[in-house]
């Protein structure tokens, strides 16, 4: 925290006078591990992204509808061609992804509901009202405001809760002339919560990327949301979260899909080259409502599924693999008879992942983070 | 933290109770927005349209202009929401009206249903806020937009008439549990998650169309025989009947704990985020006395000496920032009226949405946060900022003196510091944003 930019307002208010960012909140840190959460809402397609090129049924289902294929991962799996600027973190061992998983989330295949259960984390809509993320703080010691960051303009309600949690959206501009700042700087010097907030403001916006002549443009959204994520998690941010849009691909997804997949594949290489030695610590979770029907549609698109892929990156990660256990996409053995087979919980994999960053025992995990989740068999992702 | 100077009365009525200085100017004339009717099918066609696959151009141009007429009617909405708060001829009155809206939250992702809320405004929660709570809650339980929002329309009793001939059919608590939890007796009131599977089974049965979006009871949804809620049984008559769930709303109404859940909501809302025991209490007491009968609470709660102790604790949510920011500016209701809904997005929704509070979408069924920090964050200070600095703009207003902004919002409020600030500003608009975005103007 740079004490130097948060006083420029001066006036009597010192930067101690709120109660949460007083130095003595970041006397303890959760280590030096950095959680990224990117959600994937629409429903990524895991079939084409990360395909099964290995299983006999899969050019059948998908005859002529699917992306440009790229490269090889294994030998049975093969990435779209949209990923393929993600070829040297697979090389490195610092990408992996995980198939055929899901939420608990079954039958209904509503974007809302989905996305609702994926972010509260727990079996089904049973009333809970706040996020995963945030539980998970609220049973780590010592965490302070800027600790968590929700990042961007769309709600997030998987950090939402009891825990503080930073919000702020790159997008927001905020000119100020410098006589505004002076004046703004006298109307809020005696009240201490106007003056923390429009300080911090201040502060997101002068900090790194959001110079004047820096700022990308609409285009560009998915690149400042990771630029501005990377600024964080290089301050005293540890867990950041955004959402991505575009992957709701009922029509010509050969098109819609490999944007999209291009899109994140540039928000993993920018966050690696934004966080520089500190993506050694850093695992990149990418996870989504649910995959999509097994077989093309009508539009050549796909339809919304049950299971799909989970995307992993980072130093910290345990990658160069495909995690998880291939069900087949023979009629008999798809979900419904038309969706990719969930084999495992989405959520034991993210449950794997703050176990091993942050020390969540698998007590909190199961009781606290994700209710009725069994961590039996535990993955091991983080190194 | 709070505002030093003390309020007149009038004052502080306007500003804790109202949408605050000056009051209202005119009286809305009569307002034309489509009708149930036209919304329902409106809908209903979007919803064929999003559910297809077809893709030819005449496809995607329909869903287009699908689209573009919803975004009109939910637009259209918030424009008369908007200027009747900026003419409210009983602040107060209107102020309500937003309360029991959030205390009944509906929160439609889908754009086709968001058009619903205004519908479930109008007919579940304005027509009853000066009469008794009961009313109230029969209305919005029964409300085809509550029994879309909550899955009641789903929910079917595991013995009921359907369910025997569609296996894996059976009960959705959704709506049960709100109403226990959220709507009535309030989360810790004493109730059992049995109580909420009785009063889902008692439930079943109210169902909506979305033909028309008209409520109806369907008795082949009900389970059949009698459920025990809260140890009282009802029904178990011939054939099931809306009289026994308007039965066991009428008894939920006038529990102790409902008395206590709606005082202690009223004051966190107009006085204090930790209001004191003894004014929830107080409140709890007459709420009990006159059968939750409501006007008689607003005035208890308007005189409460504690409305006067804590001014100033409070933030204005984002919409209540922007209706009173209007008025400081000296737009109308009837200005709010003519604006073009392009105008409308660009000086109110999008900017609350920035602010943290999108268009009738609060989280969750709990509604919009009450807490003084859940607003006042650095984006929503940031964005607040912003607004008072663009709106003079938005609204050709650029001419007007901050110093007669600050006198007609904050009366004798304005701090010296911001009697300081605002003539020194480099134009009169930016004068004009300090004001607005002083932490006087933005405190109630």
């Amino acid at each position: 925290m740079t004490v130097s930019r948060r006083v420029f307002l001066g006036g009597a208010c010192s930067i101690t006078a709120h109660p949460l960012v007083t130095p003595m909140a970041f006397a303890a840190t959760p280590g030096d591990h950095r959680l990224v959460v990117i959600l994937l809402r629409g429903g990524l397609d895991g079939l084409d992204a990360v395909r099964p090129v290995g299983d006999r049924n899969l050019a059948a289902l998908r005859a002529g509808g699917m992306t440009d294929l790229g490269f090889d991962l294994d030998g049975f799996y093969s990435v779209s061609a949209g990923l393929n600027a993600l070829e040297p973190l697979w090389r490195t061992g610092e990408l992996a992804f995980v198939h055929a998983v899901s939420t608990p989330y079954r039958d209904k295949r509503s974007h809302f509901d989905g996305q609702d259960i994926l972010e509260a984390g727990s079996v089904g809509l049973d009333g809970t009202r706040d996020g995963w993320l945030n539980r998970m703080l609220q049973t780590m010691p010592n965490t302070y405001a800027e600790m968590a960051f929700a990042v961007g303009g769309d709600e997030l309600k998987i950090l939402s809760g009891q825990a503080p949690v930073m919000n702020w959206s790159p997008e927001t501009d905020l000119s100020l002339t410098a006589q505004d700042r002076l004046l703004l700087g006298h109307v809020y010097k005696d009240d201490p919560e106007f003056h923390a907030a429009i300080s911090e403001a201040l502060d997101l916006v002068d900090g790194g990327m959001m110079d004047e002549g820096e700022r990308s443009g609409r285009a560009h959204r998915e690149r400042d949301l990771a630029v501005f994520t990377a600024a964080q998690l290089r301050g005293d941010t540890r867990i950041a979260c955004f959402s991505v849009n575009g992957w709701d691909t009922h029509r010509n997804q050969r098109y819609s899909l490999n944007r999209s997949l291009r899109g994140f594949s540039d928000i993993l290489t920018t966050l690696k080259a934004e966080l520089g030695p500190i993506w050694s610590n850093t695992t990149v979770i990418g996870m989504t409502e649910f995959g999509r029907t097994a077989a093309m549609n009508g539009t050549a698109g796909t339809d919304h599924g049950t299971a799909g892929a989970m995307i992993l990156a980072g130093g910290a990660v345990r990658g160069g693999r495909v995690y998880g256990n291939w069900p087949g996409l023979d009629e008999a053995s798809l979900y419904d008879r038309r969706d990719l087979m969930p084999t495992e919980d989405v959520r034991a994999y993210a449950g794997s992942v703050i176990g091993d960053m942050y020390g969540i025992t698998d007590t909190d995990i199961e009781s606290v983070v994700f209710p009725g989740l069994v961590m039996d068999t535990r993955p091991r992702i983080v190194l | 933290m709070s505002i030093d100077r003390t309020p007149s009365r009038k004052t502080l009525e306007a500003i804790r109770f109202g949408y605050g200085l000056p009051g209202p100017s005119e009286r809305l004339g009569l307002l034309a927005l489509p009708d149930r009717t036209t919304v329902s099918e409106l809908a209903r066609r979007f919803r064929r349209i999003r559910q297809s696959n077809a893709d030819t151009p005449a496809d995607r141009q329909a869903r287009r202009d699908t689209r573009i007429e919803l975004l009109r009617t939910i637009g259209g909405q918030a424009r008369l929401a908007v200027a009747r708060a900026v003419s409210a001829e009983n602040d107060y009155e209107e102020r309500l009206v937003q309360f029991w809206a959030d205390h009944f939250t509906l929160s439609f992702s889908q754009l086709e249903s968001l058009t619903f809320t205004h519908f479930f405004i109008e007919e579940a929660i304005r027509p009853h806020i000066s009469g008794y709570f009961s009313d109230m809650l029969k209305a919005s339980t029964k409300h085809p937009a509550m029994l879309f929002y909550l899955d009641q329309t789903t929910s079917m009793g595991p013995n009921s008439f359907i369910a025997k001939r569609r296996p894996g059919r059976g009960l959705n608590e959704n709506l049960a549990r709100e109403v226990l939890e959220l709507h009535s007796l309030g989360v810790g009131g004493g109730y059992s998650q049995a109580d909420v599977t009785e009063l889902a089974k008692l439930f079943t049965g109210l169902s909506a169309r979305r033909s028309d979006l008209a409520f109806e009871f369907r008795p082949a949804l009900a389970e059949p025989g009698a459920e025990t809620v809260l140890g009282r049984r009802y029904g178990g008559g011939a054939g099931a009947s809306v009289k026994d769930i308007d039965a066991v709303l009428d008894d939920l109404s006038v529990h102790p704990e409902t008395a206590r859940h709606i005082a202690r909501k009223l004051a966190v809302h107009f006085v204090s985020d930790t209001p004191s025991d003894e004014l929830v209490a107080d409140l709890a007491a007459l709420y009990r006395l006159k059968d939750g009968y409501l006007p008689d609470l607003y005035r208890a709660l308007a005189a409460h000496p504690e409305a006067r102790r804590h001014f100033g604790a409070k933030a204005k949510p984002p919409f209540d920032f922007v209706v009173s920011g209007l008025r400081a500016l000296g737009v109308t209701g009837s200005d709010v009226l003519q604006m073009d809904l392009r105008l409308m997005r660009r000086a109110i929704t999008e900017p609350m949405d920035r602010m943290g509070q999108p268009w009738r979408r609060p989280p969750g069924p709990d509604g919009w946060p009450e807490e003084f920090s859940a607003w006042i964050t650095p984006q929503g200070v940031a964005e607040r900022v912003n607004w008072a600095l663009n709106a003079p703009k938005l609204f050709g207003l650029t001419e007007v003196d901050p110093l007669e902004v600050a006198t007609r919002a904050l009366g004798e409020l304005a701090s010296d510091n911001l009697i300081w600030a605002a003539p020194k500003a480099e134009t009169r608009a930016q004068g004009v944003a300090l004001v607005l975005a002083s932490p006087e103007f933005n405190r109630r």
